[in-house]
């Protein structure tokens, strides 16, 4: 069995509101990521999937605390470090994390190579500009972009070449682990695909070992990753491979999912697009049955009072419903 | 389906040039195009193709360098402010970004009584215009109750935007021009906004312009599709012909960049 990069265990975490009221963000979240994997998160806005990246990285700060479960990256268990160590010794050279407006991190009023020195200083405190100039370009080459950029300004380059730009920047240092979230929801289908090429070029010559992609973008995600999970309300409410997640859902939320998908293909067009009525509740105070249940064509009476366990089929497969695997693929075809 | 008799809005030789000397740039180069009543009509292309600038040209917020615009057959006039808000009660439009598209410091309702005022209906009751509004929120699915005296900021990206074509219900323009209208908005949401602006279409029999980069939307919702490279006009045809059978290479790359999930996503050709 390959080496497991990123093992998660019952990862809960909860933001504090200024009132003092809990909100649990990320509700018992477990996963694990095998060496040259690719993990997509998929759901709506408002589900977690960006607090669940946050709290992977195990660098807490208000608002968001950490309630219980365990991180363990190649097998250094980060749980309970210090913010500052976390900071110290895990980001950058265990973890890296590219938020979703990445590029807004760049200053217009300094050129990319000082950008990349500030960063590199912060790990390396000896490095003169000399070293990080070498590193710099030594890492653009590996990355498979050009050279003049570090001698640019932001506003000089394009919006993908920025974006590339910053991932180069965030794996400096040859991160295990890589969390892209959302890298390419502002960008232009044709720089959205320099971007993939670039992660996947990491990843297969070794630069980061393995990848955690979250988008909302299903045709994209499946493009991407080896393994989906879908995340609703705060909770994995599936976990399947990309094949399976895509042509062969389970639960009811990622068969609304998987019906919202558009792709340029012949025999596409014009078919109805089953939006999802309702919006994901409130988690101040969530349902206490399945969370799902409000929005749920195939809802039933016993749905809202108990929650629902994580169910799994087979070795790599679980679904939150209380209706089996036969009982779900029988409502799907009796539904179309 | 369009009748192809008679036209909404059509342009020879609309032309637009930024700057001059050393710095002008032409972003719309010369387009001729023909728009037909009750038709969806996209104009796909990349990141400075030009497509907002035509957008902005349609719309009247900027003037055009070259060329005519003809709206219902007539020679375009928007010389005064008058007869500028005269063509904008037929031509209307929804824009990318929803939180940039309110005025932070005006309520809902503010929103919602203006368009009740440019519609004419300034002087009617209030009742009157309670169940107007009340009307236009039902049909996307919003609760009036509910958003009165808020503002927009309290709102998510889904309902702003659903917000914004309870405005185009109120104003039932004959032209809506939607400029990116789901890219910053999830895929989940997407869903609903498109099916609201099919239903607005199939009530109202509007023109519907779409300017998207998304060339996998494009196919879904339109019945032409113009793609745009450089301020040109490259093909044109049925949303079938151009992207099932791409003649030019331009568009082959557009369609060869999104990822699909029944064909395999070529990655080696960037």
């Amino acid at each position: 069995m390959a080496r497991v990069m990123l093992e998660v265990r019952d990862l809960t975490t909860k933001y504090i509101t200024r009132y003092k009221e809990d909100v649990y963000a990320v509700d018992h979240v477990s996963l694990r990521i095998e060496e040259g994997k690719t993990l997509g998160i998929a759901g709506e806005s408002g589900c977690g999937k960006s607090t669940l990246a946050l709290s992977l990285m195990g660098y807490y700060f208000p608002p968001l605390h950490y309630t219980s479960g365990e991180i363990i990256i190649d097998g250094q268990n980060i749980t309970g470090m210090k913010p500052d160590d976390v900071r110290k010794s895990i980001l950058g050279r265990e973890i890296a994390y590219i938020p979703q407006a990445a590029m807004n991190a760049l200053n217009p009023t300094r050129k990319i190579i000082d950008f990349i020195g500030d960063v590199v200083r912060a790990h390396e405190p000896g490095w003169n500009k000399q070293m990080v100039y070498d590193h710099a370009r030594s890492l653009f080459a590996t990355l498979g972009l050009p050279a003049e950029v570090l001698q640019k300004y932001p506003v000089e380059l394009s919006g993908g070449m920025k974006q590339r730009t910053v991932i180069a920047v965030a794996v400096t240092l040859s991160p295990k682990v890589l969390i892209a979230d959302e890298p390419s929801s502002a960008l232009d289908v044709t720089s959205q695909k320099m971007v993939i090429k670039m992660l996947r070029d990491m990843m297969n010559s070794g630069f980061i070992k393995a990848m955690i992609f979250i988008t909302h973008e299903l045709p994209l995600l499946y493009n991407v990753a080896d393994e989906i999970m879908v995340m609703y309300a705060g909770q994995i409410v599936e976990h399947a491979t990309a094949k399976q997640a895509v042509f062969d859902p389970l639960h009811p939320y990622s068969k609304g999912l998987m019906g919202s998908i558009i792709v340029p293909e012949s025999g596409l067009r014009n078919v109805k697009l089953t939006a999802i009525p309702g919006v994901p509740p409130n988690l101040k105070n969530p349902p206490a049955g399945c969370r799902f249940a409000e929005r749920c064509k195939y809802v039933k009476a016993e749905c809202k009072v108990t929650s629902v366990p994580l169910y799994e089929v087979g070795y790599d497969r679980a679904y939150r419903c209380v209706l089996t695997e036969t009982e779900l693929r029988r409502v799907y075809q009796d539904g179309e | 389906m369009a009748s192809k008799t008679n036209l909404c809005l059509s342009g020879t030789g609309v032309t637009k040039v930024f700057g001059f000397g050393r710095n002008r740039t032409l972003a719309v180069d010369h387009v001729d195009f023909a728009f037909h009543e009750g038709e969806i009509i996209s104009i796909v292309g990349e990141s400075g193709s030009g497509k907002t600038t035509l957008a902005k040209m349609l719309l009247g917020l900027i003037s055009t360098t070259e060329g005519e615009i003809f709206f219902q057959g007539q020679k375009r006039d928007i010389s005064s402010g008058k007869k500028k808000k005269e063509y904008w009660k037929n031509i209307q439009a929804i824009f990318q970004d929803p939180f940039s598209a309110y005025n932070t410091f005006h309520k809902i309702d503010a929103v919602l009584l203006d368009c009740i005022k440019l519609r004419g209906g300034d002087r009617l009751p209030k009742e009157e215009k309670v169940k107007l509004m009340t009307e236009a929120c039902s049909f996307v699915n919003l609760k009036f109750a509910e958003l009165t005296n808020k503002y927009p900021f309290e709102l998510s990206g889904g309902q702003m935007q659903r917000l914004m074509i309870a405005r185009i219900f109120l104003l039932k323009p004959k032209i809506l021009i939607a400029d990116e209208p789901t890219s910053m908005i999830d895929a989940c949401s997407r869903a609903t906004i498109l099916d609201y602006l099919m239903k607005l279409r199939d009530e109202t029999g509007m023109t519907l312009i779409f300017i998207t980069h998304d060339i996998g939307l494009a196919y879904y919702v339109s019945d032409t599709v113009y793609i745009m490279e450089h301020g040109k006009f490259v093909e044109s045809g049925t949303a079938d012909a151009v992207i099932l059978r791409p003649q030019e290479p331009y568009t082959r790359r557009l369609i060869s960049d999104v990822p699909k999930i029944y064909e395999e996503w070529d990655l080696s050709t960037v």
